[in-house]
């Protein structure tokens, strides 16, 4: 099976670190991955994104134009992936950041409210961990073990402490999951 | 030695490039940061003093590639990283370490030119690559990894590469394989087996009472001629037995696609976009840039039909595509220049294109 995703949003949201574990974390489970990051003129001008693919085959291209899944969470990568996701694919995006929904109809969107759920633990910056366990919630991919694991490569020892709230924002994503406004 | 991991680890192109160097006992580092590449520098500056070597900043690219120069002049193994501008600043030291005859790394992980260009990702460094680049009757032996774990794989085969000829050699990547993390495995590598005896040739002090002169100045032109026969004979020597490549599909194909590096990647995708709508297209990719494989290329006319050279610039290989094909078949190009990658559906889009009509492209 393969998987294309890409994440966006602005820097200091988490989008690369949330590609990097979603990356290691399928590597774990033994699949071919790649990760490539936006480093060129939208980094400087303070957006982000990058493209992680999963597959169980050899990846050919790191290089992709269309995606199974957009992660957006902000205005401006709306307007740039909405148009990327390949039909019967989904959006899944963060409530707060999103004053214009995505408005196609032949893909799942999925509106999560991960900032407010973030303060709602007591720490914004696991934000970005509830929409990874959206994801993985509305797609078993990779075992919350293996981005478990994968956390403790991607994170330096000094925030290793912080690992036992990430895996609770992971739940609560994946609680998310299941109980979307699906427009 | 800070850290060992043999395990797999998911790794930045240029992260891997300097990890297996370390691994490889590269003794110093010289280098200037410039992006899309300033990851090797930056692990290097944080591992190499610990891990056995030197590490040195230099105040520019010309400085750096000079400090390569003198350092591979003792017979250690040395290195320098850049990117497309800096490494047209090296030019005149790379020219000056060809003749001298001295081995060392070269890393150019190109961005989209001319001039300060982009920082994207690009291939428009070809001809600098393996025509020359600098001044005189010289080449670089030039490798194209198209992974990260082919990043670190040829930093070994590099280093070994130029112990063995006693020539510079050039990996020359792009920003998306510098950028992009894959999973990569660091292969065991025997500093001491590996080991090249340099104590004929170099300048580490008059221990044995014996000088040793490195020089590029020879004012007489019938013994500069005498090192160019030389080291001409070298590279005859390198193109009978260094060429390397790899071929996909290519035995019933019908449509051959010729690309390198990142390129291939992509065209890879391409090829099986188009196998899936029944199209027979195979792909062929140098990996030693120079050596060229011409004759391998030349050999694959008798199969196929057309031949869709894909590149990140305005049309380079395609010419040493051509110098091997003749008018065998008709050569296309389909190329993306400053810091535009090609998109598989694109390349899809001239495969179909070429599949109605194989005529030969009008060159000029």
């Amino acid at each position: 099976m393969k998987q294309e995703i890409v994440i966006a949003g602005f820097g200091g949201q988490g989008v690369l670190s949330m590609g990097m574990t979603l990356a290691y974390g399928g590597m774990v489970e033994n699949k071919d991955v790649s990760w490539m990051p936006s480093y060129g003129p939208e980094m400087r001008g303070g957006t982000a994104n990058c493209t992680v693919i999963l597959n169980d085959e050899k990846i050919s291209s790191p290089i992709i134009n269309s995606f199974d899944t957009a992660i957006i969470l902000n205005q401006p990568s709306m307007a740039k992936f909405e148009s990327k996701v390949k039909p019967g694919g989904q959006i899944i995006y963060e409530s707060n950041n999103i004053l214009t929904p995505p408005t196609r109809s032949d893909i799942t969107i999925l509106d999560i409210p991960a900032n407010k759920e973030a303060v709602k633990l007591n720490i914004k910056r696991v934000m970005n961990m509830i929409i990874l366990g959206t994801y993985l919630g509305l797609n078993p991919v990779l075992k919350i073990e293996s981005i478990l694991k994968a956390l403790t490569k991607v994170l330096p020892g000094r925030h290793h402490h912080l690992i036992p709230i990430n895996q609770q924002a992971l739940e609560r994503g994946m609680e998310l999951a299941t109980q979307p406004t699906i427009m | 030695m800070k850290k060992r991991v043999s395990e797999k680890i998911l790794m930045k192109g240029n992260e891997a490039i300097a990890e297996a160097a370390i691994r490889a006992g590269v003794k110093a580092y010289f280098g200037y940061p410039i992006t899309p590449q300033s990851e090797l520098l930056e692990y290097m500056s944080a591992q190499l003093n610990s891990r056995g070597g030197v590490f040195l900043q230099a105040e520019s690219e010309v400085a750096a590639i000079n400090m390569v120069y003198g350092a591979a002049g003792c017979g250690e193994r040395v290195m320098t990283s850049t990117s497309s501008p800096g490494f047209s600043l090296m030019q005149e030291g790379i020219s000056y370490i060809a003749s001298a005859e001295l081995p060392c790394l070269l890393v150019n992980v190109q961005r989209g030119g001319p001039g300060l260009g982009t920082i994207q990702p690009a291939q428009s460094d070809y001809f600098q690559a393996v025509k020359g680049g600098g001044h005189g009757d010289y080449n670089l032996i030039v490798l194209a990894p198209n992974s990260v774990q082919e990043m670190a794989n040829f930093t070994y085969l590099g280093f070994d590469l130029a112990d063995q000829y006693r020539t510079p050699v050039l990996i020359l990547a792009d920003g998306a394989l510098g950028q992009m993390m894959e999973p990569v495995v660091f292969p065991d590598y025997d500093i001491v087996k590996n080991k090249v005896d340099h104590s004929s040739w170099a300048t580490r002090g008059k221990k044995d009472g014996k000088q040793h002169v490195i020089t590029t100045l020879h004012i007489e032109p019938e013994k500069m001629e005498i090192i160019n026969n030389h080291l001409q004979e070298k590279y005859r020597d390198i193109c009978d037995k260094e060429i390397r490549f790899e071929a996909t599909k290519t035995d019933d194909a019908e449509i051959l696609l010729i690309a390198y590096g990142l390129s291939s990647r992509i065209a890879h995708h391409a090829l099986e976009l188009a196998r899936d709508e029944g199209l027979k297209v195979g792909l062929f990719r140098p990996i030693t840039l120079y050596p060229f494989p011409y004759r391998q290329i030349r050999a694959l006319t008798k199969k196929v039909d057309s031949i869709l050279t894909v590149e990140m610039n305005a049309g380079q290989m395609v010419e040493d595509v051509r110098l091997a094909v003749g008018e065998k078949v008709p050569v296309h190009f389909y190329g993306r220049t400053g810091g535009v990658i090609p998109q598989p559906e694109e390349i899809l889009e001239k495969i179909r294109a070429i599949s109605i009509a194989p005529q030969m492209e009008k060159i000029f």
